[in-house]
């Protein structure tokens, strides 16, 4: 029911049941939307490397503007060592990004607005991180729980913190977006929703706020991008510069 | 007023929202663990094959253009930096060749007019010489007709006396006594006739 604010929330399946033993991987909104971002991602990049022209049209501008955009933003926080994790951050970003952004467009599902999705993704990362951060510097990468500095007093509630945050970081990045992306929607919803039960008569003022907050949204939709992006980096960061 | 309704309809809302929350069974369907494993799956597919196309195919080709635009504007660069000192080094070689024939010019005016003044003067003083030459030719002939012409009118003058007289008297008279009156008369007035 439309009155709902939740139920654009709702994940249904699209076309018949797929089974794979126990788990059910059926066609849902939530796969079209994924797929649908990624196909739009991969159609404009790969319309913007095409061709090389000393005078980049529209489209090629933009992908290489989001191209020195994300490798300025990595190597601003994680430095030259990152370089390798460039396409990994990249697609991210360009994921989380055009999910948002496909969210805004009205009767449309936002993948992101799904704790699972975005918790997969932020595991993800801290299992990648963790991984590298072992492999670059063996066991010294438990440095990171001892800030150098310290009083010896508080060393061992210091180390519990540091390993508590740092434990902590999946479920705040995935959290973070999630959390976002649900409460701007249903915040939208829920004013959209006074502009028919308040009709002519008191619907303007909800309709201006649900106006203002369309911008807030999209905002808010390249912000979270932006930010679970910028905190992967810092995370990655953390694992190829262990400056503690 | 407008304030009132806006109030009024947000307390409405709330209303509207805890009956709404209160349909629905399970509150929020991020919850809903039902499609978990299918967003999972389908999350995994489609971000690994977006990033496997991106990695390998599209941004390796971004960066070659973003590089090749920037190493050819540096040529272009260069390239311009080394056309301009060219022109500069020309600019410089063209100046020096138009100060040193402006010199040229200026010394073989000179030269020329100093020629010319040379030659000037040379022909000046030829033709110096030579009207001094004829003015002192001139001056000798003037003097020697001017010495000669008393002799010649004194003749004249006798001659032509001798031969009035005898047309007058009809009678020869004698030259001798005719020219002691003519040298007479030039003694007494030869500064006036001849204005020495």
């Amino acid at each position: 029911m439309a009155a709902n604010p939740m139920s654009q929330f709702d994940v249904y399946r699209i076309g018949p049941e797929i089974k794979v033993g126990a788990f059910d991987i059926s066609f849902t909104n939530a796969s079209l939307f994924m797929i649908l971002s990624t196909v739009s991602i991969l159609l404009i990049f790969n319309l913007g490397s095409k061709k090389n022209s000393i005078l980049p049209n529209k489209i090629q501008l933009l992908a290489e503007l989001s191209y020195t955009f994300v490798s300025k933003m990595i190597s601003d926080t994680a430095g030259s060592k990152a370089k390798p994790y460039f396409a990994f951050i990249f697609s991210l970003f360009m994921f989380v990004l055009f999910c948002n952004m496909f969210g805004m467009i009205p009767y449309t599902f936002t993948v992101t607005s799904h704790i699972i999705v975005t918790f997969v993704l932020a595991a993800f990362i801290f299992i990648g991180v963790t991984v590298i951060g072992f492999i670059k510097h063996g066991f010294g990468y438990l440095k990171l729980f001892v800030p150098s500095g310290v009083p010896a007093v508080l060393l061992p509630l210091i180390v519990v913190i540091e390993i508590i945050s740092y434990l902590s970081r999946p479920i705040s990045l995935s959290v973070r977006l999630f959390a976002n992306m649900m409460a701007g929607h249903t915040m939208m919803k829920v004013f959209g929703g006074f502009v028919i039960s308040l009709g002519i008569v008191g619907g303007w003022l909800p309709l201006s706020f649900s106006v203002a907050l369309t911008g807030l949204e999209i905002l808010v939709a390249f912000l979270q991008a932006y930010v679970f992006a910028i905190l992967t980096c810092i995370y990655l960061n953390d694992a190829l510069n262990l400056h503690h | 007023m407008v304030k009132k309704i806006y109030f009024q309809s947000i307390f409405f809302g709330f209303f509207l929202i805890k009956d709404a929350l209160a349909a629905e069974s399970g509150g929020m369907p991020q919850l809903n663990p039902e499609f978990w494993v299918s967003q999972i799956f389908w999350l995994i597919l489609t971000f690994g094959v977006m990033y496997l196309v991106l990695s390998k195919l599209i941004l390796p080709k971004i960066s070659n253009n973003l590089e090749s635009r920037k190493s050819q504007i540096l040529e272009n660069i260069e390239a311009a930096e080394k056309q301009r000192e060219d022109s500069d080094a020309k600019l410089k070689e063209y100046d020096e060749i138009i100060s040193k024939s402006k010199l040229e010019a200026n010394s073989i005016f000179n030269q020329a007019r100093e020629k010319a003044l040379k030659d000037i003067g040379a022909k000046r003083d030829v033709l110096d010489k030579q009207i001094e030459n004829e003015i002192t030719e001139a001056e000798k002939e003037i003097d020697a007709l001017r010495k000669n012409a008393p002799d010649k009118i004194n003749k004249i003058a006798i001659e032509t006396s001798s031969e009035l007289l005898q047309k007058l008297i009809g009678a020869e008279v004698n030259n001798s006594s005719i020219s002691a009156i003519v040298d007479d008369l030039f003694k007494r007035n030869g500064d006036k006739y001849y204005g020495n």
